[in-house]
């Protein structure tokens, strides 16, 4: 471990005032401590947040669902709100980590989470995500558990979270607090794609924080779920994973929420396995057919060419497992 | 002399160090405190093969705290003194920091020594070493081997020439690594020219004491090793790695006590593994399943240095009965470390492939899996001739049939299922060989009637602590509570290693030896005593129980070790028990097992999950049922993660171990594991040793990984030959 500088910060100004000199910030540190070990994070200042007042879920004006970055994952995913109204996020927390992890990770840690790329955590292999302009080891390496969607030339490692994946189906937004005021992020453009800069992952700004994620107000009555496919039955990333939320009214599917998780560089949305839902009765055979859409525009390397057709078997189990039917 | 009464022995108790271990006070390696201890951390190599051309270390000792940087650049040259009887597999062993050379991914090639951890991991991290790097080979399917060891008998080719059913595969096992929860850690601190360490492993004297003394040229009785207690290992503590040597080299460098804990990550090059293997086999029946002859071309990876062999061709010699035998076996050199026996060395990977074999033989024929072994079981041993001290297969393929339900089951793969899930069930032969090695135990029964045993062993887990004294204490006449049991000390006296499931045998025969003989010591003091109620009886009628000699017959008539001795002003009485290791030469002496599993596979996600096994297994004689299942439950964990989960990656790009962690390596979680139960066969094997054990600790492995491949097949129709099944095969 590089040596390094630690403060507690006891309000969201002194954060981010911290982290505008180029403070990092720490939380639940189940993810950078352990970056910081094997050397691959090296940060000369850490801020503290952990007594910052951002540990509430309440519910918005507009019948949203905030969750404050500071909550637990295990909080979370125990909120009785979040599990009768959200039941995708609370499965997707459950079947994340461990206890002993979910005790401590946090939401605005989650999200924040770096790859599990093997190679981007052995500071001896190549890795333009860790060190721009090294190279990408995995590309060629022993890929098997890396992303067949939204890779580049320069990067392949896919965004480990599960309940960033409900988010993501969700359209949840991200609230930023910077020197400037506070800003509202979509999901779906606070995580980033590797293009040709790995190392940039997420649209956070120097100095800013994140102090909420906000699920909007979705129709109701909503039936959604999560599942994770993994070689173990606990305690290991997704394989593959689907977040499905789906709104019927008279029989007929009216709203579709879908996103996948293990196959993309970031949480991976799936808007052409909706819009092939909408205004469509369940029944096996579209939950086949939609899914026939989730690996559109894969391209799959050496060794995680299967995960073309998990990922389609994934979708398609998780639309009848929250859609209904055999 | 007549028999103690069997009062300890056989029953279910719990570990005597269960307290210390679950309170955090029994001292692991790292855990010992010694005075002014200091802290080392390896610089690993980060090429898989080549030279080391430069090691800058001025930015790691400019570092507050740091004491010194070790490389091959100043390293004093150490004599490496061959050591036969020790573990150290034929070739040239890895002398640490003795030269440039680059024999694999991850090999030591610095040492940082600190004041405090932080400061030398930081220093390690900051030595710069820089590489010609070549390219390494890996794959040990190409890459050229070395001669091969043969068996032959009978005439295979013809036999298979002439056969009516001809089955030919290739079964290609994983590597595996042991990953015990205790890192490996020495602590080394020298006295003038004495070492003491403080080290895991499985053989203090064998193993650690007489390698530290030919590396660094000393007298074995000048090097000291402390070993009190293990957190497992699986047969990664079996010899000395390089770690203990840079210890002790750092020791002597900087004339401190040096602690070095391996990291996770270093335990996967700093240690070894279960080879992988590509092994084909081919099988010649007759149309009923007679076996003619059975062909194996075993490959087998070693390191570059070392030729790493183990007993993967037995069981294919003795394990069916047929005419024709034909085995090449050959280690093929590559530029990885040196592997090392794990759980079920040799017979779980022959198992795995000849297993498997049979099973599919069986769906060839279209003939039970059970029927088909039962009509190859040998009457004698078929490579050798001998008789079976015991070979109990057939009633462990009965009793297992009949406890998992196996009339029940419906032959034709793909015929259940559960919902999403198909559902199969598979069956699979264990075998593990019955040893044992020479040992001595101290024996030394106090004034006060309580005895003390020593012993130069190792408790990795199996709990040598606890049944040692179970043996004492019948065989003393006393009660467990009564028995004090140490090991883990190179001064006590020697064993061989603790592995091969042989330790129950070999140091278990050695403390009954013992306290035999000083029983007999004590009764015959009282006999030729004429103070004694027991003067002038006949020793033999003569028994012990709870610290009190009597007559077997008369029980009033009798006095106490204590009276005894007290009365004589003797101290103690002591005796070195002793065990002349195993004979093989009279019976063929193995342990056997059937092993039955049924698994789900997800019909479209191709998951595989066990959801129950059973072993039943011939084993000897069980002196604790209860470990006895701790055992059997670890061995079957193991084996579930050999077949479904356990895999080490190889970059075959520059050697690179690329999932050398716990969240890359999978090995099974509780949730994996669920409905696991063992059967021991009543008895003992007399013909065995003179306790009747058979050994437990490596059978229960063999087995289970084919029991589960062939449950995949009968729940999908789908053969897997290549270890472990996972979703991308299945789908």
């Amino acid at each position: 471990m590089f040596p390094f500088s630690y403060t507690k910060v006891s309000d969201t100004s002194a954060a981010v005032a911290a982290g505008q000199r180029g403070g990092r910030y720490v939380a639940g540190g189940t993810t950078l401590v352990d970056l910081m070990r094997e050397t691959v994070e090296r940060p000369e200042a850490l801020v503290d947040i952990a007594a910052l007042p951002l540990r509430d879920i309440t519910t918005t004006a507009n019948g949203g669902l905030r969750i404050g970055a500071l909550v637990r994952m295990a909080d979370a995913a125990a909120d009785r709100t979040v599990r009768t109204t959200y039941p995708v996020v609370s499965e997707a927390l459950e079947l994340s980590a461990s206890a002993q992890l979910r005790n401590m990770a946090t939401i605005g840690g989650n999200i924040m989470q770096r790859t599990r790329c093997t190679y981007f955590r052995d500071v001896t292999a190549a890795c333009n995500k860790r060190q721009p302009g090294s190279g990408c080891a995995a590309l060629e390496g022993f890929n098997r558990t890396h992303a067949i969607l939204g890779g580049s030339d320069q990067c392949v490692a896919t965004h480990p979270s599960d309940v960033a994946v409900a988010f993501a189906a969700l359209e949840a937004t991200v609230r930023l607090l910077g020197p400037n005021g506070e800003r509202t992020v979509p999901f779906a453009d606070f995580l980033l794609q590797p293009g040709a800069t790995p190392d940039r992952e997420h649209a956070i700004q120097r100095g800013e924080l994140i102090t909420a994620v906000e699920i909007p107000a979705q129709p109701r009555p909503l039936r959604s779920g999560y599942l994770k496919v993994r070689d173990r039955q606990s305690y290991e990333f997704a394989l593959t994973s689907a977040a499905v939320a789906l709104h019927l009214q008279g029989g007929v599917i009216r709203a579709a929420k879908v996103a996948a998780g293990g196959v993309g560089t970031v949480p991976w949305k799936l808007p052409a396995v909706e819009r092939h839902l909408i205004g469509k009765r369940p029944s096996a055979a579209l939950w086949t057919e939609a899914a026939e859409r989730a690996a559109d525009g894969a391209s799959p390397l050496t060794h995680n060419r299967f995960k073309v057709e998990l990922l389609k078997r994934t979708v398609a189990r998780q639309l009848r497992v929250v859609g209904g039917t055999r | 002399m007549t028999a103690q009464p069997e009062i300890a022995v056989g029953t279910p108790q719990s570990r005597v160090d269960g307290r210390l271990k679950v309170t955090g006070r029994a001292l692991y390696a790292a855990d010992h405190p010694v005075d002014g201890v200091v802290y080392a951390a390896v610089v690993d190599s980060s090429v898989g093969r080549g030279r080391i051309t430069d090691v800058d270390t001025s930015a790691a000792l400019a570092q507050p705290g740091v004491l010194t940087v070790i490389s091959h650049r100043n390293a004093p040259r150490l004599p490496y003194v061959d050591n036969p009887g020790s573990n150290n597999p034929p070739g040239t062993r890895l002398r640490v920091f003795q030269d440039d050379r680059v024999l694999f991914f991850g090999q030591p090639v610095a040492v940082a020594v600190a004041t405090t951890l932080e400061a030398a991991q930081h220093a390690a991290r900051l030595v710069e070493v820089s590489y010609a790097a070549e390219q390494p080979i890996t794959d040990v399917t190409s890459a050229p081997a070395n001669p091969p060891t043969t068996y032959a008998r009978g005439d295979a080719e013809t036999a298979l020439g002439n056969a009516e059913v001809r089955l030919e595969m290739t079964y290609r096992p994983a590597r595996n690594h042991h990953n015990p929860m205790e890192p490996h850690a020495t602590i080394a601190q020298w006295d003038g020219g004495n070492l003491t360490v403080w080290d895991k492993t499985q053989w203090v004297v064998g193993g650690t004491q007489t390698e530290l003394a030919a590396v660094f040229g000393i007298p074995q009785q000048s090097v000291r090793v402390i070993s009190p207690f293990v957190g497992g290992a699986f047969g990664n503590g079996l010899r000395t790695w390089p770690h203990t040597t840079i210890a002790a080299l750092a020791a002597r460098e900087t004339g401190r006590p040096v602690k070095l804990v391996l990291s996770r990550r270093q335990l996967y090059f700093g240690t070894g593994f279960r080879p992988a293997y590509d092994y084909r086999v081919r099988l010649a029946s007759d149309r009923r399943g007679r076996l003619s002859a059975m062909s194996h071309d075993i490959r087998a990876e070693t390191s570059s240095y070392e030729a790493f062999f183990e007993a993967v061709m037995a069981p294919g010699q003795m394990l069916y009965s047929m005419p024709n035998v034909r085995q090449a076996y050959s280690t093929v050199p590559l530029d990885v470390n040196t592997p090392i026996w794990m759980r079920g060395p040799g017979f779980a990977t022959a198992a795995f492939v000849i297993e498997s074999a049979m099973d599919e033989l069986a769906n060839e024929l279209r003939i039970d899996p059970i029927e088909l072994r039962l009509r190859n079981e040998p009457g004698e041993d078929p490579s050798s001739g001998l008789p079976f001290s015991t070979r109990r297969l057939r009633e462990c393929y009965s009793v297992g049939a009949r406890e998992f339900g196996w009339s029940r089951r419906n032959p034709r793969p793909g015929s259940t299922r559960d919902g999403d899930w198909l559902i199969g069930t598979g069956m699979a032969a264990a075998v593990y060989d019955t040893g044992g090695f020479p040992a001595q135990a101290h024996v030394r029964l106090h004034a006060d009637g309580t005895a003390l045993v020593q012993s130069a062993t190792s408790d990795m887990g199996p709990g040598t602590y606890t049944s040692m004294p179970q043996i004492a204490a019948d065989a003393l006449g006393l009660t467990m509570r009564t028995v004090t049991f140490r090991l883990g000390d190179s001064i006590m006296p020697p064993t061989g290693p603790h592995g091969g499931s042989t330790t129950m045998a070999s140091v278990g025969t050695a403390i009954q030896d013992g306290c035999d003989k000083v029983r007999r010591q004590a009764i015959t003091l009282a006999v030729d005593d004429p103070r004694s109620p027991l003067h002038g009886v006949d020793p033999d009628d003569v028994i012990v129980r709870k610290g009190r000699m009597h007559v077997k017959n008369d029980p009033t008539r009798g006095e106490t070790y204590q009276q005894l001795l007290t009365r004589n002003q003797r101290p103690h009485l002591e005796v070195i028990g002793t065990y002349a290791g195993a004979v093989h030469d009279r019976f063929s002496m193995f342990a056997y097992g059937a092993v039955f599993a049924e698994v789900a596979v997800d019909s479209r996600l191709g998951l595989v999950r066990v959801r129950r096994m059973l072993g039943v297994y011939d084993a000897g004689r069980i002196v604790n049922p209860k470990l006895a299942d701790s055992q059997a439950i670890g061995g079957m964990v193991g084996g579930i993660g050999a077949a479904l989960l356990e895999h080490t990656v190889t970059d075959p790009r520059d050697g690179r171990i690329v999932n050398a962690n716990l969240a890359d390596y999978l090995v099974p979680v509780n949730a994996d594991i669920k409905d696991l139960r063992a059967i021991y066969l009543n008895g003992n094997d007399p013909e065995a040793n003179p306790i009747g054990v058979k050994g437990l600790g490596e059978i229960v492995l063999v087995g289970i990984a084919p029991a589960i491949a062939n449950a995949v097949f009968h729940a999908t129709g789908r053969r897997i030959r290549d270890f472990p099944i996972t979703a991308d095969a299945l789908l």
